[in-house]
């Protein structure tokens, strides 16, 4: 048993790049010691992600680091990473980072003879030695190629470049101009053999979506697939969301709807936590209510709930929630309810599902409402929000969130539906449809299916109140549904026929009670009659007894008479 | 041999010169090179046919020095730099090439000045 301890094993050094979500795609950050080339077309986000990894790694885990800008100068570079906190002037006297502008411009540079880079070397040695750097970048080195000639020179000076920070251990990181039908317009592919990262930005329907994939990692497992990142504030989040396994684990907690009939309906107490419910319906049928209970419910709790919406503001749903007696407002000012507030056609689909996990990430809330999932498709196609809300159905799951799904149903669409194919994702689907009948809309919400717990196959009528959300029980019956003043005037119906049988019941149970009691007097009767009997047939007995006692007692007296006498007894055989 | 054939051209009058006469130059290498060497002779040769005795070649070794490399935007070694007369002029390379040292550096057109 003792020796099963696995040798240890001789994995790739990595750095941590402390880009959040690019560590957990690459388990642990870029190879360390070996060149890095992260390439892309103009405005990807290479130079940003190569000084955020300079950055973090000189901050967050004391590897100093040289940036050798070849495009931007110093200045520049200050400003940038100032817009995402760091305070450059500050790492620079510190001796954490040093920036190196190195300036090629052609026009006052005359190439004359044989010359190699040595003195590009010997810049960056310096650099490195002056500050014990781990980390190097070198944003973007092509701008050598364009200045100087020698194009033969230029390649091999670069190879040996590589080499010769590999040899020195350095982390580094070379960012490359994305050519055409190459991923770097010199071929700088073919130098770095370790590590090769592809950013893309893409605008598809007028959206623009950042992607981010890691072609090629040599020897360690990496993601492969293309993955949504963001640039914002706080510089680059790559979202490792694809990678959603689906081993989570599941809680038998229940957590209140907030609406007590529909906690009932859900025989237990409401919702498991971290499900997902999806509630479908057509328009004006009161879905946002049911999340405003739900979101409500939650922070009155304690917990944090996020509220996504995508068709009203945060101060329209605040208001029109409070006419419906639900205050959420107090429970925003608490910092534990949040919204946010974006058209689907503000980005495309993946960056709001980066941007969605990004804040839950921050949030860290128990309960997320999206309210409706069911526009978000004009931010891309059908597939496309589907495949993106697996995966936040996935994510969610996985952190045990309750995730509350709106959907709108269209009128033309089968009312037990969704389009996005929701169904068959979602743990728990209520289902609010309108009811026309007598003149009158009204509302009505059932549980279509709730996996893992009994559920009532009850339609209740939903009524918006000043109170909130109420469900009342619909009739049901050979006329269908009914519902609003139908209910009503079928509730006093009901009442009236109640009591008419319920007084016909007393009358009943009055005549039985006569009759009883006219046959127990009957039965009292007739026992005394036969106590009577019985009183004289027993003295007549005794009399009886009597007489014979007396018979046989005089006979007994007789014979022993005889017998005294002489013997003519002849009844006594000799 | 090169296939470069634009060379910065900025053959203009110099007479508002304050001090026409003397040439500062430096260059930079790494090491005792046999490039090194050569780049360095070949200058001293220019030097001597075109401004005999009003230059100043100062030689500087960037393995010793390599802060310099900053101050002087250093890449490729050698470099020449013409510090003075300005402007600031730099040429790579060992210097091989004569015609195109003296077309580099305004070379000729001072020889023919002075």
């Amino acid at each position: 048993m003792a020796k099963r301890t696995p040798p240890p094993r001789k994995s790739l050094q990595k750095a941590p790049t402390g880009i959040s979500g690019f560590d957990v795609i690459t388990a642990g950050g870029l190879p360390a010691g070996r060149p890095t080339l992260v390439c892309g077309s103009a405005g990807c986000g290479k130079s940003l992600f190569a000084a955020e990894f300079l950055m973090r790694g000189a901050v967050e885990f004391d590897e100093p680091g040289v940036l050798m800008t070849f495009e931007e100068t110093a200045a520049d570079i200050e400003k940038n990473v100032a817009s995402l906190g760091f305070d450059l002037p500050r790492l620079i006297a510190q001796k954490k980072i040093v920036i190196d502008h190195v300036r090629i411009d052609r026009s006052e540079i005359e190439e004359n003879g044989e010359y190699d880079l040595e003195g590009l070397f010997i810049r960056l040695g310096h650099a490195i030695d002056t500050i014990g750097a781990k980390r190097v970048v070198l944003d973007t080195i092509e701008a050598l190629f364009s200045g100087l000639n020698n194009q033969a020179v230029l390649r091999s000076e670069v190879r040996r470049l590589f080499a010769w920070l590999k040899d020195r251990g350095m982390t580094t990181v070379i960012t490359g101009e994305r050519g055409d039908g190459t991923l770097t317009r010199q071929g700088l592919e073919e130098y770095v053999s370790d590590c090769v990262i592809l950013l893309d930005h893409r605008v598809s329907g007028q959206i623009s979506t950042r992607r981010l994939r890691v072609i090629k990692y040599r020897g360690t497992t990496h993601g492969t697939n293309e993955y949504p990142f963001l640039i914002d504030a706080e510089g680059i989040s790559v979202m490792p969301i694809t990678s959603s396994g689906m081993d989570y684990v599941v809680s038998n907690e229940r957590i209140s709807s907030g609406i007590p009939e529909l906690d009932a309906l859900l025989t237990g107490g409401g919702y498991y936590r971290g499900s997902t419910i999806l509630l479908s319906g057509t328009a004006g049928t009161g879905k946002t209510s049911v999340a405003a209970h739900l979101a409500e419910a939650t922070c009155r709790r304690g917990e944090r709930c996020l509220f996504f919406s995508f068709e009203e503001s945060p101060a329209q749903i605040i208001r029109n929630m409070r006419s419906i007696g639900i205050n959420l407002a107090p429970h925003v000012k608490a910092g534990r309810l949040a919204f946010h507030s974006a058209r689907p056609t503000m980005h495309g689909l993946e960056m709001h599902l980066v941007r969605m996990h990004k804040m839950i990430e921050d949030f860290k809330p128990s309960v997320v409402v999206l309210d409706p999932v069911s526009n978000l498709q004009s931010a891309g196609t059908l597939d496309d929000s589907t495949s993106m809300l697996v995966r936040l159905i996935d994510h969610l799951r996985t952190h045990q969130i309750t995730g509350f799904f709106v959907s709108l149903t269209r009128g033309r669409d089968a009312i037990e539906s969704t389009e996005e194919g929701l169904s068959s994702l979602v743990d728990t689907w209520l289902l609010v449809r309108d009811i026309e009948l007598g003149g009158e809309r009204n509302r009505a919400l059932y549980v279509l299916k709730s996996r893992g717990m009994a559920h009532s196959n009850q339609i209740r009528e939903f009524l918006i109140t000043a109170q909130g959300v109420k469900l009342v029980p619909a009739y049901l019956g050979a006329a269908g549904v009914l519902t609003g003043s139908a209910r009503l005037s079928q509730e006093a119906k009901e009442r009236a026929e109640v009591t008419a049988v319920e007084s016909e019941v007393a009358r009943r149970r009055m005549t039985l009670e006569h009759r009883r009691r006219a046959v127990e007097a009957q039965i009292e009767a007739l026992r005394a009659g036969f106590r009577a009997e019985n009183e004289e047939l027993s003295r007549a007995l005794a009399t009886e007894q009597a007489r014979v006692d007396q018979i046989t007692a005089d006979r007994a007296r007789m014979a022993a008479n005889r017998h005294a006498g002489t013997r003519n007894g002849d009844n006594q055989s000799p | 041999m090169k296939r470069k054939t634009t060379a910065p051209k900025r053959l203009r009058p110099r007479s508002a010169k304050p001090k026409p006469n003397t040439w500062t130059l430096r260059l930079y290498v790494a090491g005792q090179t046999p490039r090194s060497l050569t780049a360095f002779a070949n200058l001293k040769k220019l030097c001597e046919q075109h401004l005999a005795g009003r230059y100043c070649i100062e030689v500087v070794d960037l393995v010793q020095q390599p802060e310099l490399g900053r101050v002087d935007e250093i890449v490729a070694l050698p470099t020449l730099v013409r510090k003075l007369p300005e402007p600031v002029k730099r040429l790579i390379g060992d210097l091989s090439n004569f015609d195109r040292v003296r077309l580099g550096i305004d070379l000729i057109e001072h020889s023919l000045a002075s």
